[in-house]
């Protein structure tokens, strides 16, 4: 049963047992709050990058999760760190932390 | 000697738990702080899922207290304490009033909308909570905006106040998603033509005919539901609200702008409560409701011998579960008096 | 001829090591300095500048003026050891002279001089004389040096009575050093006195009469007892010079240099240099930082105060957590008897731990504003607290301003969040961007209702026009008769924000605009001393609920004399204090709008 699953173009496929989950090893470690988002969207809502860029930082957690660090890393240079999400996260995301160390992460696989 | 019970808070756990105690033979007397019974269920115009009168189920439970029990309103209670035989409690009038056991139905606040400032409750004129639009509802007059104006465009923000780190209320407040719908429904049937957004993280359908009546929202009403979490809004010159959120589902920022924006407003702990809890040395959970000794199994005790729980000073409750668990408390209450 | 003995040998060898590597420190950080600096430096030797410096190294390293204004007592042991060894040396070089044969003395003569010279022509009483004199001095200072040490060890065990609650954590080479020195002092007295006690004079009133007490009782074994003493004594000055450059005394030739530096206008950079390396140096490890953390006393996060901070990058064990877990509310540096800029340099240090995050924010639209005589920056934060902006466009309305709203419609940051994360290069971007946008709105004055925009405006945008905080701004205007005012007679508290009080010198504005409006009541800590409210955006490793213990420590602080309002000036300040006050918290525009009649 090995070959189950969906005969899909690779790139449209999350594959999670394949997907290198160590980036969110460290997170867990660093940044535990991830852990704790809902997907309310809000943090996305509020983002200043967001206005101007297809940037979506609910989504990085998401991507994080799922192991998907390819995306991530594109995704996480176009922050300004300004804190507004964390004003505004009712999980107590810290999402500041969440980008630093997510990019650190990155950097440690090279 | 027949033995006394207080039951402190005349809302809809409190009216129920003491008119079953009535009926069991027990001597009652119900406390009330405001100048009626009822409590919060006095606000509602209709009651979800099936938009019945609220008046109904306060008629009933009215009824039920007359002639059985004494009821006694503007009761205020200074201080409450145990004694070698029972409860003794000083009421604000001058009053000392012994008892032998204490029922707890002192109930919830709503969440003040003001904490959260980033939705401009109190700021600006269309920001209104699902309370406030509730006694609109009863007013019998059509919904308008502070302007005057039929709204063409109604949003209704769910979760306020509740699962949110921010204002400290990590808890779901449970019947808001409901009464979003119902009231999003009670909205269309006023103004067909009107659009109306839910704007939720979750919908919470957890009990009998709620999803029926999101299918009926959805199906019948032409509802729509968008799932993301308004992050803050501001306000036009012409008084309209516009509204951040992301639409998750398809992972943008969504720009929204509505003539009325009504705050799904969650429970929170009264003051009121908490006071009474600390006289008494009853446990406070993190959430700061009370704390049954066993939530699934003795939900209605407390560590102290002789003080009973019932009703949304334990968490966020509806009526019908309020109801359903002062019943109980009653029962409890009844067998615990015949030990003494 | 030369007095010489085996023993001063330790002492000689310390020493020499410890001027060879003051030396070679100095001159490396010196030679390290940017050209621009190094120029400064140069020029400041000959100027008037030296002797300012002098004079402060004189004020701060050996009278310890900072520590007496923190506590008398502290101030008092920190002199008596510093000035009062320093007068030891210098007055010991003096006496020494009177029984020199030679021109120049090797250093190790005055400093065993009792060894060598058993003066018996002048008894200790007889003070008149050069001799006698020098004697009652050097016992004197002594005694003042060896109070010191009395006050030091008290100090062990009653830190509060030095108006301290909690000491340093030392490492091992710190408590050797501090051992030695502490032995130095008692074992010079002791052995002194058995000299002079053996040859029945030559010490004063002090070394005499306990040399007299001791000859008593060990007789002729004195002598012997006095030479292992000499040895000891010199041992412990060798050892303590040798183990001072990897010990926190390394703090004395560091503060020196960093005083002539600082004198001749040389400061930190955004990246490491010299400076920063002599301030590293200079961290005495007082421990004054500890008590001053908001983080370690009220949210129980021990490892990562400033002193702590500095001696993991002196000893390149700087790790992630240390440098990203502070809030950069600038109390330890205010605190700091050293004045050393601690959150410059956990910035800079910040820079390289805080991973390759990259942006060049390319995104970002280039659309040129309006023109406007002044411009009103709300903030990123002060989108999510509605009433600021409402009120500020009513007083705006009413005082008749002609502004441009920059941010209305979506702010771009004014990078200090990013500047924080110690990316500069990164937030220039952000500065570069906005500056052009306020440049080009040809607009003479920029009038923002964050403090940590108004503190970034002023340090890094290099703006030619008046950059105020909305505080001043409207004090400007009230002043002018420009904002009718009814007076209230709420009592409020005023919280100080960090980046508007420490970090834009501006404690005055706020007050004086509230008590138009209010009544100010009193905090306990304020001003300088002001708290954190906890939402600071300067620290990335923190859960909300240490946040929140940190809220009710600045609320504690801030509710004393029970208020019925909270006023603040900064968004960020309001949200955080709004989730756990139980009193209203307003900002001072929005009381100032409240004030203006209907």
């Amino acid at each position: 049963m090995k070959e189950f699953g969906y005969k899909v173009h690779k790139e449209r496929l999350i594959d999670y047992d394949k997907n290198d989950k160590r980036v969110l090893e460290h997170l867990k470690k660093h940044e535990p709050s991830v852990l704790t988002c809902i997907a309310c969207g809000s943090c996305t809502a509020t983002c200043s990058a967001g206005q101007f860029v297809d940037f979506n930082i609910r989504l990085v957690q998401t991507l994080l999760r799922r192991g998907e660090i390819e995306p991530l890393k594109k995704e996480v240079q176009k922050c300004m760190l300004c804190g507004k999400c964390i004003l505004i996260c009712p999980r107590g995301v810290n999402m500041r932390n969440l980008i630093l160390a997510i990019q650190t992460a990155i950097d440690k696989l090279k | 000697m027949a033995k006394t019970i207080v039951v402190i808070g005349g809302g809809v756990a409190g009216m129920t738990a003491a008119s079953r105690l009535a009926d069991l033979g027990e001597k009652v007397i119900l406390l009330e702080r405001e100048d009626q019974t009822g409590g919060h269920l006095r606000q509602w115009d209709r009651l979800f899922p099936n938009r019945r009168p609220g008046y109904e189920v306060l008629d009933f439970l009215m009824e039920n207290l007359e002639h059985k029990v004494d009821v006694r309103c503007n009761q205020g209670i200074s201080s409450v304490s145990q004694q070698p035989s029972g409860f003794s409690l000083e009421l604000e009038a001058g009053e000392s009033l012994p008892c032998d056991a204490l029922l707890l139905a002192t109930g919830f606040d709503l969440f003040d909308a003001h904490k959260k400032e980033e939705y401009g409750y109190g700021i600006y004129d269309n920001v209104i909570t699902s309370a406030d639009l509730e006694m609109m509802f009863r007013s019998g007059q059509k919904i308008t905006t502070r302007q005057g104006d039929a709204p063409s465009r109604v949003g209704f923000v769910h979760c306020v106040g509740s699962r949110d780190e921010k204002v400290g209320n990590l808890y779901c407040s449970k019947v808001c998603c409901v009464t979003g719908v119902k009231q999003a429904i009670e909205i269309k049937e006023q103004f067909p033509g009107a659009e109306v957004f839910g704007f939720y993280t979750d919908l919470r359908m957890y009990d009998r005919h709620f999803e029926e009546m999101y299918y009926e929202a959805q199906q019948k009403w032409d509802i729509n539901f968008l799932r993301g979490r308004v992050s803050e809004c501001a306000e036009n010159q012409d008084h309209t609200i516009v509204l951040k959120i992301e639409d998750t589902l398809t992972s943008r920022p969504l720009k929204m702008t509505v003539d009325l924006m009504v705050l799904l407003v969650g429970f929170v702990p009264s003051p009121e409560t908490l006071r009474l809890a600390a006289m008494l040395g009853i446990v406070v959970g993190e959430d700061r409701f009370l704390e049954p000794v066993d939530e699934h199994t003795r939900s209605n005790f407390t560590i102290q011998p002789g003080v009973f729980l019932a009703g949304a000073s334990k968490g966020p409750f509806s009526i019908s579960n309020a109801i359903a668990d002062a019943g109980e408390a009653a029962l409890q209450i009844h067998e615990y008096l015949r030990t003494l | 001829m030369i007095s010489f003995n085996l023993f001063v040998l330790p002492f000689s060898l310390g020493l020499i090591y410890l001027l060879y590597m003051i030396i070679r420190w100095w001159s490396i950080w010196i030679r390290g300095l940017p050209a621009e600096d190094q120029k400064k430096f140069r020029t400041g030797i000959f100027s008037r500048n030296f002797f300012s410096a002098l004079k402060e190294v004189f004020l701060e390293s050996l009278i310890h003026r900072k520590m007496f204004r923190r506590n008398a007592l502290l101030g008092y042991m920190h002199m008596s050891f510093a000035f009062g060894w320093f007068l030891l040396i210098l007055c010991g070089n003096i006496e020494s002279r009177i029984y020199s044969t030679t021109h120049v003395n090797p250093p190790y003569y005055p400093i065993f001089l009792k060894f060598f010279i058993h003066d018996r022509t002048v008894l200790w009483f007889e003070i008149n004389t050069v001799p006698g004199f020098f004697r009652f001095l050097m016992d004197f200072l002594l005694l003042f040096v060896l109070s010191g040490l009395v006050l030091a060890m008290v100090k062990r065990g009653r830190p509060k009575w030095f108006g301290m609650k909690r000491t340093t954590h030392h490492q091992l080479t710190d408590k050797v050093a501090l051992i030695c020195l502490w032995l130095i002092f008692p074992v010079r007295l002791i052995a002194e006195s058995f000299t002079d006690g053996y040859y029945g004079a030559g010490g004063g009133f002090l070394t005499q009469h306990l040399g007299n007490l001791m000859v008593l009782i060990f007789h002729e074994s004195s002598r012997h007892i006095a030479y292992a003493l000499w040895w000891a004594y010199s041992l412990l000055l060798g050892i303590f010079f040798v183990t001072l450059p990897f010990s926190r005394f390394w703090h004395i030739p560091s503060e020196v240099l960093l005083i002539f530096f600082r004198q001749f206008g040389i400061t930190a950079k955004k990246s490491t240099t010299s400076f920063t390396e002599v301030e590293i140096g200079a961290c005495s490890r007082c421990g004054v930082c500890i008590d001053v953390c908001q983080l370690g006393y009220a949210a129980h996060i021990h490892d990562i105060q400033a002193v702590y901070f500095l001696r993991s990058v002196r000893d390149e064990q700087v790790n992630r957590d240390i440098l990203l877990r502070c809030l950069v509310c600038g109390r330890c540096q205010e605190a700091c008897p050293v004045g050393i800029n601690a959150d410059s340099i956990r910035l800079i240090e910040r820079n390289m731990f805080s991973g390759s995050h990259a942006s060049d924010f390319t995104y970002l639209p280039a659309d040129p504003p309006q023109k406007a005589p002044v411009l009103y920056f709300a903030g990123c934060m002060t989108h999510l607290t509605p009433a600021i902006i409402r009120a500020m466009k009513g007083i705006l309305k009413q005082a008749g301003v002609d502004y441009l709203f920059l941010d209305e419609k979506g702010t771009v940051c004014c990078g200090r969040p990013i500047m924080l994360s110690g990316k500069y290069e990164q937030a220039e971007k952000l500065v570069h961007f906005n500056r052009e946008l306020i440049l080009q709105s040809g607009a003479h004055t920029l009038v923002t209702s964050c403090p940590i925009c108004f503190r970034v405006f002023r340090e890094e945008y290099k703006l030619p026009i008046r950059v105020m905080h909305h505080s001043q701004f409207l004090l400007e205007l009230i002043k002018a008769g420009k904002i009718p005012l009814q007076a209230f007679h709420r009592k409020v508290a005023y919280h100080d924000p960090c980046d508007l009080g420490r970090g834009g010198q501006e404690y005055d504005a706020p007050r004086e605009l509230l008590a138009k409006v209010a009544e100010l009541v009193e905090v306990p800590q304020d001003g300088e001393d002001s708290l954190c409210c906890g939402g600071s955006l300067g620290i990335y490793t923190i859960s909300s609920r240490k946040r929140d213990l940190i809220t009710h420590d600045a609320l504690r602080n801030l509710t004393a004399s029970q208020p019925e309002v909270l006023a603040t000036a900064c968004p960020l300040c309001k949200k955080t204090f709004s989730k756990h006050a139980e009193i209203e918290v307003l900002d001072i525009a929005e009381m100032v709008y409240d004030a203006m009649p209907e």
